[in-house]
């Protein structure tokens, strides 16, 4: 199938489905293509979409490709809902959060140990809300379970995956020119 | 006291406030969630780089703070006692007359080193949860296809307390009495198995309801593995109890189909 043939019905797919469309599932609606001859027309499909400058984006997230608003719509979209800005995650959540993403898989003594505060129940706030997830138990005294991310906190923050995060390096080069 | 009170209260700030304004205060505090935020609080009011952090003065400032949260009759965490009885103890080791060639001296270098180490990685970790901040804000203004029809969903959910799953299972257990099971040989089964068990069928179904594991005329063991497995997953968090109505069946759900 040419390339024209397939940028239409990817973008139907797109626009169908509720979570963010995977190379691996748009492999098994056209199983002849090659993966990479897939992912380039994907891409192509993307940037040509976005082009346009219409009130919908497509973006790479949690790894895979999903259609969106702009986010410059936000205020005109909650009117017509009728709903408030979401709540967001209180300093403590993010903090702790912060250091799972840069430190997993993680346990709550070693959140502790950078914090300063016991964390434990911030974690179950970020388990009950998906951004977490139990990864085992850590083979140490007292077999501490481990925590990483999940899927729905790349969503959630708008990654594609994990690497797309500053690296604690470059958040560090932020920070040292303070003193003058 | 008062003194501090007002300096800190002006550094932030925030206005002196009456008796009645006072928990309006309190929120402001909670800016300083642990001892390391206040610390590092203390130390950028010097302007002073935190390599450079005096032991002495930070303590006197540290325990002047803490002193005024209980001047305006504000519980203080656990979390920063703990903090002020480290400094407390440093600070009076440093006090007493040094011995030539005593390891105090190097062990309050130490401690330094070591509390600095701490506040620079504690820092790097503000700035990573500033920087998740500032995604999250952006993410929340963006609408995917769907996302509406799931919030509804998830809302007509009540979540089984653990007297729910006890009663349950205690019903589960008087069907089971009625029922003549002949069993001939006794099996082993363990915790972990059962754990698996769920597992798997979680995974190729999504959901099951709390009344599967028990109506498949299983033995007693059987029974009891079952529900402290499921139990032990619960607080894992692997799996999420609901039910529809009030002595509904309990649905057990996974908590980890984000792939």
């Amino acid at each position: 199938m040419s390339e024209n043939e397939l940028t239409n019905p990817i973008l139907a797919m797109l626009f169908v489905a509720t979570d963010p469309v995977t190379l691996a599932e748009l492999q098994e609606v056209y199983p002849e293509t090659p993966r990479e001859e897939l992912r380039g027309i994907v891409d192509r499909a993307t940037a040509y979409f976005n082009s346009l400058q219409m009130a919908v984006e497509i973006r790479q997230i949690g790894g895979g490709y999903r259609m969106s608003t702009r986010p410059e719509y936000h205020e005109d979209i909650r009117t017509y809902l009728q709903t408030k800005p979401s709540a967001k995650l209180s300093l403590a959540a993010l903090e702790t959060l912060a250091v799972i993403a840069y430190k997993q898989p993680v346990t709550i003594p070693e959140i502790m140990e950078i914090r300063g505060v016991n964390s434990g129940s911030t974690i179950r706030t970020l388990l009950e809300k998906r951004l977490i997830e139990t990864r085992g138990r850590r083979k140490v005294v007292g077999r501490p379970i481990m925590y990483g991310t999940t899927k729905n906190f790349e969503i959630h923050f708008g990654l594609n995956n994990l690497s797309e995060l500053p690296t604690l390096e470059e958040l560090e080069e932020v920070l040292s020119p303070a003193v003058d | 006291m008062q003194e501090v009170a007002n300096d800190v209260i002006n550094q932030l700030g925030v206005p002196p406030l009456s008796r009645e304004q006072n928990q309006a205060y309190t929120v402001q505090l909670d800016l300083f969630e642990g001892p390391l935020d206040l610390l590092i609080h203390l130390i950028r009011q010097q302007e002073i780089d935190i390599y450079d952090i005096s032991l002495a003065q930070i303590t006197d400032q540290y325990l002047g703070y803490l002193e005024m949260m209980k001047d305006l009759s504000i519980e203080v965490a656990g979390d920063f006692l703990v903090m002020a009885t480290t400094l407390i103890h440093i600070k009076s080791q440093m006090l007493l007359p040094a011995e030539p060639d005593s390891e105090i001296g190097q062990e309050i270098e130490e401690f330094r080193q070591e509390l600095v180490k701490q506040l620079l990685e504690h820092e790097k970790f503000k700035q990573a949860a500033q920087m998740l901040y500032e995604r999250e804000t952006v993410e929340l203004s963006v609408w995917p296809r769907g996302d509406n029809e799931f919030e509804e969903e998830e809302k007509e959910l009540i979540s089984a307390t653990v007297f729910d799953l006890v009663t349950a299972f205690h019903q589960m257990v008087e069907n089971y009495k009625e029922k003549i099971v002949l069993e001939i040989e006794g099996e082993v089964v363990t915790v972990q198995e059962k754990m698996e068990e769920i597992r798997r069928l979680l995974s190729l179904q999504g959901a099951l309801l709390f009344s599967f594991f028990f109506e498949r005329g299983l033995s007693r063991l059987h029974l009891v593995v079952t529900f402290i497995a499921l139990l032990e997953l619960t607080k894992l968090h692997e799996i999420k109890l609901v039910q529809k109505d009030l002595f509904e069946d309990i649905q057990i759900q996974s908590c980890l189909k984000m792939n």
